[in-house]
């Protein structure tokens, strides 16, 4: 006859577990809760507004780059706040598209046979890596700034295209009737370009038989629109830029804060990115390659169809780490005075109306959305790549 | 500074007492006066080689510590940015502000802060190289201008620029020095903050010589010390040091001849340095405050002097701060 060791609630460790964790989200809670009255307690005694009361008043202020329509005299904080986060997802975006191109050139250097290539990009991951980024961000604005001529001695190219240490100034393209056919016709190119790569692809699984992807493709880009063009004339103008008193007016320009904060983060970013997609060829087993090589493939066709394939699987999840930090360092602009959604919405927007708890709440949650949907958009690619019948 | 905003945020949401009454008692149990001030801006606020500081601002701060504790040296000084300055008042970080702050009505009303007098009447101007051959400030249609962010400078000046029907392109800069350096550089044609501080950063530019203020002044800056709401008796204490400074220059009362007036026979000087009445307890202070004010800082025509007027590098004539029968418009209400 067995007995059962009777055992005491006390000692249940199911009911231990539960106990903990609901202590635990209790504490967390009530520090949360505690935390926001003790705020709108000192804020009300204090007499400082609260609330977003604020994001409908007339901003005032002048903002350097805009994407959409903005007045100081019209527009409000909230106005000011859309484009603020437009100037942030602008950089962050040609930052993140920029840093994966350079950072993939610089990693597979880095694994170059050719002893120069390889030390100098194992040279540039060293130097570029080590160094702060707001230490570089400062040396390029100020780079910018002085290697360029100033606004009387602007460079000028074909009589229209302008480069001074106020910006690139470039003539502007207005567009008529029948673009929007011409859009279409590039569209439509586009699309049968990329149906008859998949059409390719699937006929060389099956028969063996490669096509001329890359020629046939260009002509399906481009002929539609040639088309187009020949039947209703350049359905664009431009405005070309001109000297003025001061500066160059009209056209549109690339500001030289802007051009510093690309470069830097771009420059910055590709140097981690480097040495993730080195990790991620150099943890493709060998035997990958020399098989490769005994099938006949040549040194690039190797990397680009059996090395590279399984390498993303390593790559992407740090690669997704490098893309969230350059969104956020993205906020270093402030030192540089690009206007980004620090600098425009917790720099003005903050202090003119002193309301940094709700300004800095929405920030920090803005920064938390960007953060997120790239993590998730990231996620699903690192799904799409897994070899099928694998589950990372 | 970007982080600053988001600590101070933070000591915004935690700050349990602190932030409340009791300034005076907080302040004597520390044993030092915590004063806000501006850090890069001669004649006004910032260390100097030796580190220590010097200013208009700064020596207003000494002046609130020697009322306080007998001894201007009682003061710990916190450099702050244009866009920082407020957050650190509200949250506790400082006791007072001195940097140099313009008094609004929205400042004084929703951000929660009392402005306590005005230490400097001051007003918004422009500089710009020589080589321009710019004499008015009319003349800048479609020119760059270099502006520091969450000033009320960033404000009159996309008003002016709309008022008068002309293209501004501003480049908003988080700190005066980076929009300074920027101008310095070329990449603005003009550079605007209150005509005070035009002088002192003309004296940082590579080539002074090669650049000229404007002539107009497009705005009111009325420059004051700033407090929190909801302390009455220390909001009096500061507005009082800076009104008894004032009365001492208008009383001829200076730090060399301040042991003459203790044995005066005018009415107004024994009000004032306390041989009569107890003006001074009524603050929650002590009956010689002046006389602490006056003899370790001085009264306001020194202090002017000494920083930003003739004594200085900056030679700034006194103006609109001249006292009221001086032809200015400084005018301080009576010690009684």
């Amino acid at each position: 006859m067995t007995v059962r060791p009777t055992r005491s609630l006390l000692t249940n460790p199911i009911l231990r577990s539960i106990v903990y964790q609901v202590l635990l989200c209790a504490a967390v809670g009530l520090l949360a809760y505690a935390a926001i009255s003790n705020a709108a307690e000192n804020l009300a005694r204090a007499r400082i507004a609260t609330g977003f009361g604020f994001w409908n008043t007339t901003a005032g202020f002048d903002i350097s780059q805009t994407l959409i329509d903005y007045s100081s005299q019209s527009s409000t904080y909230g106005r000011a706040f859309w484009v603020g986060l437009l100037n942030t997802l602008l950089v962050a975006g040609l930052g993140i598209v920029g840093a994966t191109v350079l950072g993939f050139v610089i990693g597979i250097a880095r694994l170059s046979r050719n002893w120069l290539v390889a030390k100098a990009a194992a040279g540039y991951v060293e130097l570029i890596r080590n160094l702060p980024l707001l230490l570089q961000l400062l040396f390029w604005y100020n780079a910018v700034l002085k290697a360029l001529p100033e606004t009387r001695d602007s460079f000028v190219l074909a009589g229209s295209i302008f480069l001074n240490n106020r910006g690139l100034v470039l003539p502007r393209a207005i567009p008529q009737d029948g673009s929007s056919a011409l859009a279409l016709a590039l569209i439509g190119g586009i699309v049968a370009a990329l149906l008859y790569r998949t059409w390719a692809r699937r006929r060389q699984a099956q028969t063996g038989q490669s096509s001329p992807v890359l020629v046939v493709g260009v002509a399906l880009t481009i002929l539609p629109a040639l088309v187009v063009l020949l039947l209703k004339g350049f359905p664009v103008t431009f405005e070309l830029p001109e000297r003025g008193r001061f500066n160059i007016t009209g056209g549109t320009e690339a500001l030289p804060e802007f051009a510093a904060l690309l470069f830097g983060l771009v420059i910055y970013t590709a140097a981690f990115i480097a040495e993730v997609v080195r990790a991620g060829i150099q943890a493709v087993p060998t035997g990958q390659i020399e098989a490769a090589h005994a099938l006949g493939l040549r040194r690039n066709l190797a990397l680009r169809l059996i090395v590279l394939p399984q390498a993303m699987r390593v790559i992407v999840p740090p690669l997704t780490s490098q893309y969230l930090n350059l969104v956020k360092n993205s906020s270093l602009a402030v030192a540089i005075g690009y206007p980004d959604l620090v600098q425009v919405f917790t720099g003005t927007v903050l202090n003119q109306t002193g309301q940094a708890v709700e300004v800095v709440a929405l920030t920090m949650a803005v920064y938390l959305v960007i953060s997120l949907v790239t993590s998730l958009a990231m996620n699903l690619y690192n799904r799409l790549i897994a070899p099928v019948g694998e589950h990372p | 500074m970007k982080r600053l905003a988001n600590i101070l945020a933070l000591a915004l949401v935690f700050a349990a007492q602190g932030v409340s009454a009791q300034t005076l008692k907080a302040v004597k149990d520390r044993g030092i006066l915590n004063c806000g001030a501006n850090g890069t801006l001669a004649g006004f606020g910032s260390p100097d080689a030796q580190g220590n500081w010097t200013g208009l601002d700064v020596d207003f701060c000494r002046a609130v510590a020697a009322a306080i504790f007998n001894d201007p040296t009682k003061v710990k000084f916190v450099a702050l940015t244009a866009k920082d300055r407020f957050t650190a008042l509200q949250s506790g970080e400082i006791d007072v502000l001195a940097r140099n702050t313009t008094w609004t009505s929205s400042r004084d009303t929703s951000l929660g802060l009392n402005f306590a007098g005005v230490i400097y009447y001051d007003g918004q101007g422009f500089i710009v190289r020589n080589a321009l051959k710019v004499n008015s400030a009319l003349e800048l249609n479609g020119a760059s201008v270099c502006v520091q962010q969450g000033t009320t400078t960033e404000l009159n000046l996309a008003d002016y620029f709309r008022t008068h029907k002309m293209q501004l392109k501003s480049v908003t800069f988080a700190t005066a020095d980076e929009a300074v350096k920027a101008y310095d550089a070329g990449r603005c044609d003009a550079y605007t903050t209150d005509a005070s501080a035009l002088y002192a950063e003309r004296l940082r530019l590579a080539n002074p010589n090669d650049n000229m203020i404007l002539p107009e002044i497009i705005s009111k800056e009325p420059l004051a010390p700033v407090v929190r709401h909801g302390d009455d008796q220390w909001f009096d204490i500061v507005k009082w040091v800076l009104f008894a400074m004032l009365d001492a220059e208008e009383l001829d009362v200076t730090s060399k001849t301040v042991s003459n007036a203790l044995k005066s026979d005018n009415p107004e000087i024994k009000r004032l340095v306390g041989t009569e009445g107890n003006y001074g307890e009524q603050l929650g202070l002590t009956k010689d405050w002046v006389v602490r004010i006056v003899t370790n800082v001085g009264n306001y025509g020194e202090v002017f002097e000494r920083n930003v007027g003739q004594g200085s590098p900056l030679k700034i004539a006194r103006g609109l701060n001249a006292l009221w029968n001086k032809g200015g418009i400084q005018y301080a209400p009576p010690v009684r």
